[in-house]
């Protein structure tokens, strides 16, 4: 089993490149549908390359992570999962609230009895499900965790961790867990816990990135979400593009197919040039060409305007394509590449 | 536009869903829009009640999350649970639309009111856990979805102010969260848990009581240690002046959830054809067929469109690439490259949910096309609608 240990290689510890040499902790959110998860794994392949070591966590319960890397089910338990180019580890852990509530008793309160009864009583369902904040607290203070993990011997264990963190109208209450608990718990061990995972969720050692696409709804949420965690003082990341398409015409033909002003003939003189076959109808493939070029321009313009709206937001921005072969493990290689090349890692 | 319908674009063996046979059908009384986030429930519940409110159904469309520039086109300015009637409607058959917007929190807070006098309802709002459970509890905006669906519909029935009503479900990861969160919180609120906290003195005679004050010890000692001892008194508070008021929350859930069978109900799944969009979809209409409720079929939203599927990728690449070659006609180049990237991406699609037909030969669908911007008037909901409509 390939669990990393305290008795294993420690991470680098080297100073790392990149955007984000502070940062140890990468919160990848994201509107449903924009592939938070396929940028989450991506990005942590990307701060592995080189020779680190990066845990990936979600915190969903979904197995997003197994089904993209093809494995079977995480347990409750950091795995390998991926090595990164140039010999960096990627693990992946799935945190189960009720595992981590239970792991949290033992650890902090040897009472790892009282849990069992407690979970017959229907209590752990409780503590994470409903006692507010709590399943909160719990996930990130396992991120938390695992990024201090090992840093008092000078030999952290890990040399980033990125969470698959909820979607973009969550995450600030989800980060903000301090505020969330405050108002039930004014003392006690919940709340200290609170506060220690506050101290680095808000400090520069952590990093929210929003995963959005270059469409109203979800740029709008990435913007609102941008604002939300300012005001709360939480540090905003990058804004990541994902699945963008990138015009295929000159920025010229662009225009034209916008205006309607396409030389036809000219069109028409490129596809008899190209010698299709000759079932094919010239005209009906220069008809077609121009309104697919005329729908593609239109995309491109509104992409435009999402575009200057996110860079309003004076973040930095990382634009990944969108992957016609699908998301796979090639895929996934490509895109942390994509994110190296523009300087994430 | 010119060209084959976005259903063609899928697979043939398909049957087709009449979107019009559906919202036309008196029988039909509730239609819920499911589905995993991203997919476009809300669009399509909003451009169904339009086009039904056209074709003469008095609609009532209950939205949970809408985008901001839709709300506004429907007239949605706030969270405000009321239905509001939508402007620009064309109401020429006799038909009406109304919309709202879901405000879980008044939801709740409206449920313990009536059922409970003053005095005691004041101590559960104000009680931090209540507040808690009615606004961050991971199924409550679900639950709220189906408690204020039930009450739209006995509103429709006494007043006959509506005919149709359409929901839109909580933009959640999974589509089963809509149907597993009203449990979820039924047996939890009515768990041991709650139980042995509301009434630690009561036991079934000398053992039993025991046993419950053993438990209860370890509970609460446990609690007290973990979460403070002002907590655990709050939270005793709580569970006590809910169990009283409600007396039983998980028969209110089960009598919600029974509503979703209703012979007068029908589920639309709602998907883009994406991977996990349709696994979703899978699971959900497995799900379905499993607690007997009626599923109309699969809305397929954002299925690209190929035009001119005769002229494949290899071939309009091979002649960009002859044009390249050549140093000529540039543009042409770039729009066969164009095309290549439109028929390879239609054709994944299709694999995909070719894939999900295999799985449910017998689910109809109906697609919708990628549309260039987003939809955000009711011109754009009509013309998502007639497209539904295959017209």
């Amino acid at each position: 089993m390939s669990t990393p240990t305290s008795a294993g290689r420690p991470a680098t510890g080297k100073p790392r490149g990149g955007d984000w040499p502070k940062v140890r902790l990468h919160v990848v959110s994201g509107k449903g549908g924009t592939g938070k998860t396929t940028v989450a794994a991506a990005l942590a392949l990307a701060l592995a390359s080189g020779g680190g070591r990066v845990l990936l966590m979600e915190v969903e319960g979904r197995q997003g992570i197994a089904q993209l890397f093809d494995t079977p089910p995480l347990p409750y338990e950091e795995r390998l999962v991926a090595v990164a180019p140039d010999g960096g580890e990627v693990f992946a852990l799935a945190v189960d609230p009720e595992a981590a509530l239970l792991e949290y008793l033992e650890m902090f309160y040897n009472m790892r009895r009282a849990g069992t009864a407690l979970r017959k009583l229907g209590a752990v369902d409780f503590a994470t499900t409903i006692a507010p904040g709590v399943r909160d607290v719990l996930l990130t203070g396992k991120a938390i965790e695992a990024v201090k993990r090992g840093e008092r011997a000078g030999k952290p264990t890990y040399d980033a961790i990125v969470m698959d963190a909820p979607p973009t109208g969550r995450i600030t209450r989800f980060l903000n867990v301090t505020s969330e608990v405050g108002g039930l718990a004014k003392v006690g061990p919940i709340k200290s816990q609170s506060d220690s995972v506050m101290g680095v969720i808000s400090s520069p050692r952590t990093a929210v990135h929003l995963v959005t696409l270059l469409e109203e709804m979800p740029v709008q949420e990435t913007l609102d979400g941008i604002e939300e965690l300012r005001d709360n003082n939480l540090p905003v990341g990058a804004v990541i593009v994902n699945m963008e398409r990138g015009p295929r015409l000159t920025p010229e033909g662009l225009r034209e197919a916008l205006d309607g002003t396409l030389d036809v003939d000219e069109v028409r003189a490129g596809v008899e040039a190209a010698e299709l076959p000759r079932k094919l109808n010239v005209n009906t493939v220069t008809k077609v060409l121009m309104t697919e070029a005329a729908e593609h321009a239109e995309r491109v313009q509104l992409e435009q305007t999402e575009r200057d709206r996110l860079n309003a937001a004076e973040r930095p921005i990382y634009e990944l394509p969108e992957m016609n072969g699908g998301i796979d493990l090639g895929a996934l290689y490509a895109m942390a590449r994509m994110l190296r090349e523009q300087g994430v890692a | 536009m010119a060209g084959p319908t976005p259903l063609a674009a899928l697979s043939e063996s398909t049957p087709v869903l009449d979107i019009d046979a559906l919202i036309d059908d008196p029988g039909v009384k509730v239609i819920v829009c499911c589905g995993s986030g991203g997919v476009g429930k809300t669009t399509t519940a909003a451009s169904l009640g339009l086009r039904a409110a056209e074709r003469g159904r008095k609609v009532c469309v209950m939205t949970i999350d809408p985008a901001r520039r839709l709300a506004q086109s429907m007239g949605l300015s706030q969270l405000d649970n009321t239905p509001r009637s939508v402007a620009g409607v064309d109401e020429a058959n006799g038909g009406s639309l109304d919309a709202m917007m879901l405000d879980m929190k008044r939801t709740f807070d409206e449920i313990v009111e009536s059922h409970s006098d003053a005095g005691r309802a004041q101590a559960i709002l104000e009680n931090p856990f209540y507040q808690a459970l009615s606004t961050s509890f991971a199924g409550t905006q679900e639950y709220m979805a189906m408690e204020k669906l039930g009450q739209l519909r006995s509103a429709a029935e006494t007043t006959g102010e509506w005919d149709l009503i359409i929901v839109d479900t909580p933009p959640s990861r999974s589509a089963l969260d809509f149907l597993d969160a009203p449990k979820r919180l039924g047996s939890f609120l009515d768990g041991r848990l709650m139980k042995l906290l509301s009434a630690p003195a009561r036991g079934a005679g000398k053992f039993g009581a025991k046993v419950v004050g053993a438990s209860l010890s370890v509970v609460t000692g446990t609690l007290t240690k973990v979460i403070g001892a002002q907590v655990l008194k709050d939270l005793q508070t709580f569970v006590s002046s809910f169990d009283a008021l409600f007396g039983g929350f998980r028969q209110r859930a089960e009598a919600t959830y029974a509503q979703l069978q209703a012979p007068d109900t029908r589920f639309l799944v709602v998907a883009a054809p994406e991977r996990d969009a349709l696994r979703e979809a899978s699971y959900f209409v497995e799900r379905l067929a499993g607690e007997d409720m009626p599923l109309a079929g699969l809305i397929l939203n954002r299925v690209q469109e190929v035009p001119l599927p005769s002229l494949s990728a290899e071939t309009a690449l091979a002649g960009a690439d002859r044009l390249d070659e050549n140093g000529e006609h540039p543009l042409t180049a770039g729009m066969l490259r164009l095309h290549a990237d439109r028929v390879q991406n239609g054709q994944r699609q299709r694999r995909l949910a070719e894939r999900f037909s295999t799985a449910h030969p017998r689910v109809p669908a109906a697609a919708a096309p990628a549309l260039a911007g987003d939809v955000h008037d009711l011109d754009g909901l009509r013309e998502v609608a007639a497209a539904l409509a295959n017209q």
